[in-house]
């Protein structure tokens, strides 16, 4: 199946075309949401909450008896904000650090949910085939309504974020001047948080509890790379996402057995490993970069202070000297000689080198320090 | 009971101590999410091993699985140490990713061989017994046993051996490195082990349990004690408890075990969380109720003490002026009389002696702020509990 086969039938095919959108619309809110998530420190939270939510399916099903996806989702829901309202307890009231919340109430709440999905199993009215699929996901159950209620999610999403954008944004960055400035922080943050346990949930059926957290963090964690301005960074977020369901969703289906929330995850790794690299301003290889023609400048400040001192002995500062003496001197090496040479701080005449005139100011500059390095 | 059944127990126990042992320090440590993020990424190490050796027991498979626990380690802090995200995100980054490759090589290339993610996941403890270790034709229990038991042998001589080692790097790392132990070899140590546990208990309860049961038990235990040696060992009962209470829940429930000795180290921290003398949530909240009166009666003190004339020290006006709710007024004039700091004369407040030099101390110590003068002012504020 080659690629304009493959796009053909995502708008022909009603299973493809469902569950690209449904992905897509999934990554885009998951990162919009996470940008937060990551910005507050609280990127651990997301994986605490899919964990959480699973008692809640498990149970939604025991007192309801359908496999109604909207019904479970509701169940997940409740847990998962149980669980987030637990941790937040147990981080202000006890001594008990925010790590350990997480673990705790991540791993106690998944335990109690196998604990129920087990017995459902065990249970004579045996219709409950398929919970499982919350544990890993299964983006090919995903239908219209769901894709429907997705899109809703993230239109509320969405007006609520630029509804609450100032108070959002100025919470992220300084609670306590927040305070001070009358706002009530407690609604702005619960009503935050509320929205990344939503969106987690939402993504429960698609991705899995076990992966979930990745899709919140990873795409909100390339786009911080890239910028530093919370608007621009949500929307690259998103659109990371976006692209990562998208693409997650072609390589499962155009491969056998491959199921695709790991897909989508390792798409998103991707677009982050990537981001962590090329980055221009925050990026490993241009840091890198940089830091080599940082030390090469100095290397060549290096000499000519050196070659400075030595002309400054004497009266014509173009006196020649033999190149030789140079070798004993640390940040000398042929090709800061040539450099310097090139940006006629120096001649060479044979053997002999002697300061231009340019050269020994830029040495006196300095020298004093008093003129920034030019490049 | 059978003796599978006691053999089950039994196991189930010895995963618990194992956990509980480096459970306690990766809490003491604020580290207990790298279990989880462990647990998680050791799957593809597994995944890897069993390709080779086609054996889920085999030594070889801890082994590796353990490498890759340490790889993820190593992984989340160089991420970290880059600077380009926190140290969360790069947990968060880093497991999920590496799961999802487990998850892949398991999907691509193990259809016909008994692995999938559910048992490496959720582990099954009822099937362990069937498991034998035999070695020329004797019988020598559950294979799971011998492999757990060994890690809870090696465990507890490393806690015995470097415990001192253990206690100072995890207080006070920058002593313990001024005092020769290398905080970074203890740290590393700690994170094999802890990947060595998690792979030998992780088909028994499952790679997600584990983290429970390390957890679970110290945080609980970390509620009743600032002692270490304590906290381990209330960790262990815990485990222990859990261990076996879970599995006859399980029993009667014919619901997975693992999950139900989980849902018992949930109630026993519930139980802990809620009702544990001075850091459980009920202590918690009562102290801060009292803490509370206690500044209300420091400024109805003051503002006694500030005021000479007759008029600010009505009954009426005190109402009105400090802004209180009738009932929060009356425990404080309560508290304040039982305490002789003040006495009424026809609706006039005023402060008894006792009262006046008490407020002047207060007044000092608000003014100087000196943590040497809070000291015996404490013993007066345990005067008002009453």
């Amino acid at each position: 199946m080659d690629v304009s086969e493959y796009i053909k039938l995502v708008f022909t095919d009603y299973t493809l075309r469902t569950i690209t959108l449904g992905t897509a619309i999934l990554g885009a809110v998951t990162g919009m949401l996470g940008s937060f998530a990551v910005l507050r420190k609280q990127s651990l939270l997301g994986d605490a909450i899919s964990h959480a939510a699973l008692p809640g399916i498990a149970l939604a099903f025991l007192l309801t008896g359908t496999k109604d996806s909207h019904v479970l989702l509701l169940g997940a829901l409740i847990s998962g904000l149980i669980g987030t309202f637990w941790i937040r307890s147990i981080i202000k009231k006890t001594h008990l650090k925010s790590d350990t919340a997480l673990g705790l109430i991540l791993s106690l709440f998944f335990g109690f949910g196998m604990l129920l999905l087990t017995f459902i199993q065990k249970q004579p009215n045996a219709n409950q085939a398929g919970l499982d699929k919350y544990l890993f996901g299964q983006a090919a159950t995903l239908v219209e309504s769901d894709v429907w209620m997705m899109a809703i999610v993230t239109g509320i999403c969405l007006f609520v974020l630029l509804l609450f954008w100032k108070e959002f944004k100025i919470l992220l960055f300084d609670a306590d001047y927040t305070k001070t400035l009358g706002f009530n922080t407690k609604f702005i943050d619960v009503l935050i948080t509320s929205f990344i346990v939503l969106a987690i949930v939402l993504g429960l059926q698609t991705v899995g509890v076990v992966l979930m957290s990745a899709m919140l963090l990873a795409p909100a964690a390339a786009a911080r790379q890239w910028t530093n301005s919370l608007g621009i960074m949500i929307v690259l977020s998103a659109t990371f996402g976006a692209f990562s369901g998208v693409f997650g969703t072609a390589i499962s289906a155009s491969q056998n057995n491959l199921s695709t929330g790991p897909v989508i995850v390792i798409i998103a790794g991707v677009f982050v490993l990537f981001s962590f690299i090329f980055s221009p301003s925050r990026g490993l290889l241009f840091k890198q970069i940089r830091f080599i023609k940082n030390r090469r400048d100095l290397q060549q400040h290096k000499t000519l202070a050196f070659m400075f001192r030595i002309a400054e002995t004497h009266d014509n500062i173009s006196h020649p000297h033999a190149i030789k003496i140079l070798n004993n001197f640390q940040g000398f090496t042929k090709s800061t000689l040539q450099q310097l040479v090139r940006k006629n701080y120096v001649k060479i005449d044979g053997n002999m080198w002697h300061l231009t005139e340019e050269g020994f100011k830029t040495a006196t500059n300095l020298y004093n320090q008093q003129e920034k390095t030019n490049d | 009971m059978t003796s599978a059944q006691f053999e089950i127990q039994l196991i189930a126990c010895i995963v618990a101590i194992a956990c509980a042992i480096p459970g306690t320090f990766l809490v003491l440590r604020k580290m207990a999410m790298i279990s989880d993020a462990i647990s998680h990424s050791i799957l593809p190490g597994i995944v890897i091993g069993f390709f080779i050796t086609h054996d889920l027991n085999s030594p070889f498979l801890i082994v590796l699985a353990a490498i890759t626990g340490i790889i993820t380690v190593v992984l989340v802090e160089y991420i970290q140490k880059t600077g380009l995200v926190k140290e969360d995100t790069a947990i968060g980054l880093v497991f999920p990713i590496l799961f999802s490759i487990g998850v892949i090589l398991i999907a691509k290339n193990a259809n016909d061989v008994h692995l999938d993610v559910d048992a490496v996941l959720l582990g099954e403890l009822a099937f362990a017994p069937f498991d034998r270790f035999v070695v020329s034709g004797f019988d020598l229990g559950p294979k799971s046993l011998w492999i757990i038991g060994c890690i809870l042998i090696i465990t507890v001589i490393l806690l015995f051996a470097f415990f001192k080692e253990l206690k100072v790097s995890t207080f006070d790392a920058g002593l313990s490195a001024s005092l020769g132990f290398s905080p970074a070899l203890i740290h590393y140590g700690l994170m094999t082990m802890s990947s060595i546990t998690t792979v030998g208990a992780f088909d028994a309860v499952g790679a997600i349990l584990v983290v429970a049961l390390m957890i679970a038990p110290a945080a609980a235990a970390y509620l009743l004690t600032n002692d270490l040696k304590r906290m381990l060992l209330y960790a262990i009962c815990f485990g222990i408890f859990s261990a076996i209470s879970g599995y006859w829940v399980a029993h009667a429930l014919d619901a997975s075990i693992a999950g139900s000795i989980t849902t018992m180290l949930g109630l026993v921290f519930l139980l802990l969380y809620l009702f544990a003398p001075n850091k459980g949530i009920i202590a918690v909240l009562y102290r801060e109720k009292q803490q509370r009166t206690e500044v209300s009666l420091l400024t109805f003190l003051l503002h006694l003490k500030n005021h000479t004339e007759e008029t600010e020290r009505h009954v009426n006006h005190l109402n009105e002026h400090i802004n209180w709710q009738k009932v929060r007024s009356k425990t404080v004039l309560e508290l304040a009389l039982k305490n002789n700091m003040i006495k009424f004369d026809k609706n006039i407040v005023s402060l008894t002696k006792k009262g006046e030099k008490f407020t002047s101390q207060a007044i000092d110590y608000i003014i100087t702020n000196q943590d040497a003068k809070i000291e015996h002012m404490k013993d007066d504020f345990f005067l008002f509990r009453g």
